[in-house]
C-alpha cells in the first residue's frame, strides 16, 4: 500500500520525501479539523454535571 | 517485472493481501494514538487558551462598561447590605466570569446559562455552565455550576486542590461576588440533592448564599462527581477588582 504510494509519487527521492511530508501535513490537518472533533462527538460525553 | 525493478532502482515485491492488511492495521493504530494525543493534550491546550481569552475579554468589557457609566454604588458601609441579584439569564447567555486563583494565576472561565454539554461545557468560549433551576450569584440559596475536569480545556482538573478558605470570584455585569471554599463532597452522578438551595436538605429553608461547583471525578473517568461548596463572603462594584486577581483580570491565556 505505502510501497505503491511511494512508486506513484513522481520525481527524485528528495522530491518524493517533500511530497510525502506535504501529504502527511494535509492528512493531519483534516484529522484535527474535522475527523477528531466528529469522533469526539460520537463518544459519550464525560459530563461534569449531576442529574437523574 | 524486470522493467519495474529497473525503474524503481531496486526490486520490490507485489503487495500481498496480508501485507496490505498489516499496513491498514498499523495505520489504524497510529490514528487511534493521534486521536488520543489530540483529545488529551492538543485539544485541551487549544480549548483552555480560547476559553481563557473569551473570559478575559468578557471580564474586561464589564469593567470598562462600569468605568464609562458607573452605577450607583450600593451603600457598603453597613455590613447588612444585600448584594444585587441579576434577572435570570436566557439559555446559553454568558452572564458571569469565574476566577479561582488556586487553579492557576490566570485561570478564568465564562459561565453560561444551562449545563448543555455541546453548547456550554465543550464550548470554545465558555467551559462552565449554570444549572438553570438553581439560584444566581449573590442570591440566597445555591448558585450551582458545572464544568469538565479533564478534557475540553481541563476546566476543573485541579478542583480537588482547593483548600478551606480559598477565594472564588464570580464577576457579573453588576460586580464581584466573593465566595470562600468550605468543603468537598464526593457523590454519585445521580446526586441532584447537592444542587438544592440547602444542599442535601429538601425541606430546609435557605438562609445562606452558597455556591456549588460540580465536576467529574476521578480525572479521565466519569464514575463519580466531585462537589465543592463555597459560601458567599462579600460583594464589590465592577470597578473594584479584588486585589488577589487584579493582575489576572483581562489577561488572555
Amino acid at each position: 500500500m505505502y510501497g505503491a504510494l511511494w512508486r506513484v509519487l513522481p520525481g527524485p527521492v528528495w522530491l518524493r520525501i517533500i511530497l510525502l511530508l506535504v501529504l502527511v501535513a494535509v492528512v493531519l490537518f483534516a484529522l484535527v479539523t474535522w475527523v477528531f472533533p466528529w469522533v469526539d462527538s460520537l463518544l459519550g460525553p464525560q459530563e461534569g454535571t449531576v442529574g437523574p | 517485472m524486470t522493467s519495474r525493478e529497473t525503474r524503481a532502482g531496486r526490486p520490490h515485491r507485489r503487495p500481498t493481501v496480508l501485507g496490505v492488511l498489516g499496513e491498514l492495521l498499523i495505520t489504524a493504530g497510529v490514528l487511534v494514538l493521534l486521536f488520543l494525543g489530540w483529545q488529551i493534550w492538543w485539544n485541551n491546550l487549544v480549548l483552555a487558551g480560547q476559553q481563557t481569552n473569551a473570559a478575559a475579554q468578557q471580564s474586561q468589557k464589564w469593567i470598562d462598561d462600569a468605568v464609562k457609566a458607573p452605577k450607583p454604588t450600593p451603600d457598603t458601609s453597613t455590613a447588612q447590605v444585600d448584594p444585587p441579584v441579576m434577572a435570570k439569564p436566557a439559555p446559553y447567555q454568558p452572564f458571569a466570569v469565574i476566577y479561582v486563583p488556586r487553579l492557576g494565576p490566570d485561570w478564568k472561565r465564562t459561565i453560561r446559562q444551562t449545563v448543555d454539554v455541546e453548547r456550554v461545557l465543550n464550548s470554545y468560549t465558555a467551559g462552565v455552565g449554570h444549572y438553570i433551576d438553581t439560584q444566581l450569584p449573590g442570591q440566597v440559596g445555591n448558585f450551582a455550576v458545572a464544568g469538565h475536569d479533564s478534557g475540553w480545556g481541563n476546566t476543573f482538573i485541579d478542583l480537588s486542590k482547593l483548600r478551606i478558605g480559598d477565594r472564588i470570584y464570580v464577576q457579573t455585569a453588576d460586580g464581584w461576588y466573593t465566595y470562600t471554599f468550605r468543603n468537598f463532597e464526593y457523590v454519585q452522578p445521580s446526586a441532584v440533592q447537592v444542587l438544592l438551595p440547602v444542599p442535601r436538605q429538601p425541606q430546609a429553608t435557605p438562609t445562606e448564599r452558597l455556591m456549588t461547583i460540580t465536576t467529574c471525578n476521578p480525572p479521565f473517568h466519569a464514575g463519580e462527581r466531585l462537589i465543592a461548596y463555597n459560601v458567599f463572603q462579600s460583594f464589590a462594584p465592577p470597578q473594584d477588582v479584588p486585589s488577589e486577581i487584579a493582575a489576572a483580570v483581562g489577561q488572555g491565556g
